[in-house]
């Protein structure tokens, strides 16, 4: 029997602050940056208020957020951070150093475009330019996930078979700043769902160690080898966990998630929130008689292949949206990873890829249909380009 | 780690590259990088010290009698031979 969470409505970045409060975070490293600021602005006045007992660290930046972050990781605290755009720019260097010292580490990056032209508003051109730093990455659709995954990330990161830090992408503004109903759990069942952190390796005076040392020729490839095998080894334990939520809450999880995907020889393929606009324009094909079907990227990193491979097994056409562009490349990332993980399948959907929803544009349920639209006649033309761009004036 | 680095396989690496053995900076022998070595005269060093003191490295180690010679973390930098109070040391060129 699930637990009936109490249904509250809120902002998103707010529940995510509550989530990070139910966790008992312990450190708490951050720079404010637009659509971020509220998540963290709202865990300053829970701290302040005596309401979460954690050390809150004002920063002059997100290098020295993320810095702090890995300072207070290694000092065995359970530590968070959230981060946008430029700010996750800015974490950059120190992001690697994170998962390579493999600090449980949770952020929540509220994606949102990166200058130039400045722009404060969403698609996941930021943690597209961080997808290699060795994280775990899921992205969310909407407030409940928000506030689930941030819950579920702190118990995923510190399984001592994982040890990896874990960011939870939700889309800015779409978002951040929307007000949604989503139940809270309390206390207790958080507590019982997570226990305290317990550092596998930890600064203790008693105990010496090195933290972060280097790495002769000899070494660094093996080093990296074995972050790999941890990050690709850190999926059946995010499924446990998100088993062991879905048990709890009636919410299960899955790496690609799929809507109507019943006999649908199209497939439209996305991440995060574009995806419940997707469910629109699907049910209404749908009822127009067109088997469209729809997949949604939840995890990122580690890449499930398999679950990919399985979901698309039926499909003719599979159109993947990238809310990120690789200019001068071979396509958006999501187009590129998921062209690259079907290739080596001797029977694999016909793959288009669009770019759509850059810099806050929005999207709504019509640009579906008429991605889909031409996405066929392009099938019927023989070979389409690399990738295409939606609604771009004079193109 | 007391197997040399490049006999160490990926599972026996510490999570996240920790050290958990103190000291093994000192297994890392960096005057192997140096190019030239520092060669003291004896006959005119004072065993002042200053060139122990000027070391950046900790490269240079008092001898039993009070003299000073370079050890196995001297990366030949040079900086005792241009700050010897009397002018004894000279850099001789490292040969294999």
């Amino acid at each position: 029997m699930a637990v009936k969470g109490q249904r509250v409505g809120m902002e998103v970045s707010i529940g995510i602050s509550y989530a990070v409060k139910l966790a008992r975070a312990e450190a708490i490293a951050a720079y404010p940056i637009t659509p971020q600021t509220h998540i963290v602005e709202h865990l300053a006045t829970l701290v302040a208020n005596g309401e979460l007992d954690a050390e809150f660290l004002n920063v002059e930046s997100e290098h020295s957020a993320m810095s702090a972050s890995v300072g207070s990781a290694a000092a065995g605290a359970r530590t968070f951070t959230a981060t946008s755009s430029q700010g996750l720019a800015l974490m950059h260097e120190i992001l690697f150093i994170a998962s390579a010292m493999r600090f449980p580490i949770v952020m929540a990056v509220a994606n949102r475009a990166l200058s130039g032209p400045l722009s404060i508003w969403n698609d996941h051109g930021d943690i597209m330019a961080e997808r290699d730093i060795g994280w775990i990455q899921y992205f969310v659709e909407n407030g409940q996930e928000a506030f689930d995954h941030t819950v579920m990330s702190f118990k995923i990161a510190e399984d001592h078979r994982v040890l990896l830090p874990t960011i939870v992408n939700l889309d800015g503004f779409i978002l951040s700043h929307v007000v949604e109903a989503f139940e809270m759990l309390d206390q207790e069942t958080v507590d019982k769902f997570l226990p305290p952190l317990v550092p596998y390796h930890r600064l203790d005076p008693n105990k010496p160690v090195t933290m972060g040392a280097f790495a002769m020729p000899e070494l660094y490839t093996e080093v990296k080898y074995a972050h790999e095998m941890a990050l690709t080894g850190s999926y059946d334990q995010i499924l446990n966990v998100w088993k062991e939520w879905g048990d709890l809450t009636g919410r299960h999880y899955h790496p690609v998630e799929r809507y109507r995907t019943e006999g649908a020889k199209v497939l439209l393929l996305m991440m995060g929130s574009l995806a419940e606009v997707a469910e629109v324009a699907v049910d209404e094909m749908r009822a127009a008689g067109n088997p469209v079907g729809l997949l949604k990227m939840r995890l990122w990193r580690p890449f499930p292949f398999a679950a990919l491979r399985e979901a698309v097994a039926g499909a003719d056409l599979l159109i993947v949206l990238d809310r990120a562009l690789s200019l001068g490349g071979a396509a958006g990332p999501v187009l590129a990873e998921v062209r690259s993980a079907l290739y080596p399948l001797a029977k694999r959907p016909q793959v288009l890829g669009y770019t759509i929803g850059l810099g806050g544009r929005d999207v709504q349920p019509a640009a579906f249909k008429d991605v889909v639209r031409h996405a066929r006649s392009e099938t019927k033309k023989g070979p389409s380009r690399e990738f295409h761009w939606v609604g771009v004036r004079g193109a | 780690m007391s197997k040399p680095w490049d006999q160490v396989t990926w599972q026996e690496i510490e999570i996240g590259g920790v050290l958990t053995q103190p000291g093994t900076a000192r297994e890392y022998r960096t005057g192997d990088w140096r190019s030239l070595y520092p060669v003291w005269d004896r006959r005119r060093c004072i065993k002042c010290g200053v060139c122990w003191t000027v070391c950046p490295e900790a490269g240079i180690s008092e001898t039993e009698e009070g003299y000073f010679d370079l050890n196995d973390y001297c990366k030949g930098c040079g900086i005792c031979a241009k700050e010897c109070v009397t002018g004894c040391i000279s850099m001789a060129p490292e040969e294999e």
